[in-house]
C-alpha cells in the first residue's frame, strides 16, 4: 500500500475520533465542590451551603428516571433538612415551560434551579441523567451517582447522607 | 502543489469529522421524545411484525432497552 495514501486515511481517522475521546473534564470525588452563586443558575438557591452535606442532582423533564429520583429525593429532604442535608436540583431543560409542568406534576419542598444555558452540567460533565453529586460538610465531592435505580440508589444515598452527616463541621 | 494535495484530504476530514459529533446526555430532550421511537404507533408495530412473520418466518427482536435518552 503507498505510504502518503495510508498516512492521509490514519489522519483521518484520528480526525474522527477526536470527538468521540474528548478528554473527560467533569467534577470528580476529591474535587471542591464551585461557588454555585457564581453560576448562571435560574431561581432561588439555598442560604447556605457551608458546613452543609449538599445533593447537587442535574436532572431533566424529558429523563424518566430523573422523575423516579424526585420522590425520593423529596423523603431525603424531609428526613435529613433538620440535620444538615441540603438538596439541589439543577434542572437542564432549556425551557422553563417543561421544568415547570414537570415540578407542578412532581412537588418538591427543596430547591430547584435551571441551567437553562447549559453551563454548569457541562461544567460538571454529566455522563448521564441524572447524575448527582453528594458533597460532604467540608465542601468536597464525596460521592457521584449515575443514573438513579430506585431502591439500589435510595440506599446508597442514605447510607452517604448518614455517614457524611455524622462528620464534624 | 502540496497545498493542491492537502485540499481534498482537508475537505473529506471536515465533513467526515463534523459526522462524529457527540451529543451529550443534558442534550438529548429532543431524542428523547415520543415521536423519536420507532415503536410509537401499535398498529404499524403489530403490522411489520405480520409482514416480517409471514414473509421471513422472523418474530420478536424489534426493541432495544431505553429510548435513546441516555438516562441510567
Amino acid at each position: 500500500m503507498n505510504m502518503p495514501l495510508l498516512k492521509t486515511i490514519l489522519a483521518l481517522g484520528a480526525l474522527c475520533c477526536t470527538n468521540l475521546f474528548s478528554a473527560h473534564a467533569g467534577w470528580s470525588v476529591g474535587d471542591t465542590l464551585p461557588d454555585l452563586t457564581a453560576q448562571q443558575l435560574v431561581g432561588k438557591l439555598p442560604d447556605s451551603f457551608k458546613g452543609k452535606v449538599v445533593l447537587v442532582d442535574f436532572w431533566a423533564s424529558w429523563c424518566l428516571p430523573c422523575a423516579e429520583s424526585f420522590p425520593v429525593l423529596e423523603e431525603l429532604h424531609k428526613k435529613y433538612s433538620d440535620q444538615g442535608l441540603v438538596i439541589l436540583a439543577v434542572s437542564t431543560d432549556e425551557k422553563r415551560a417543561n421544568m415547570d409542568k414537570f415540578l407542578k406534576k412532581h412537588v418538591v419542598t427543596f430547591s430547584v434551579v435551571q441551567d437553562g444555558a447549559q453551563k454548569l452540567v457541562a461544567q460538571a460533565d454529566a455522563n448521564t441523567m441524572p447524575r448527582s453529586f453528594l458533597v460532604g460538610r467540608d465542601g468536597k465531592i464525596r460521592f457521584i451517582h449515575d443514573g438513579f435505580r430506585t431502591h439500589e440508589t435510595k440506599a446508597q444515598y442514605i447510607a452517604e447522607i448518614e455517614s457524611l452527616l455524622k462528620e464534624k463541621p | 502543489m502540496k497545498l493542491r494535495r492537502l485540499f481534498l484530504p482537508g475537505v473529506i476530514a471536515l465533513l467526515v469529522n463534523s459526522g462524529c459529533a457527540n451529543v451529550k446526555p443534558w442534550q438529548r430532550e429532543t431524542l428523547a421524545d415520543y415521536t423519536m421511537r420507532a415503536d410509537r404507533d401499535p398498529l404499524r408495530v403489530s403490522q411489520m411484525q405480520h409482514v416480517w412473520f409471514s414473509r421471513e418466518e422472523a418474530n420478536g427482536g424489534g426493541g432495544v432497552g431505553g429510548g435513546g435518552c441516555g438516562c441510567n
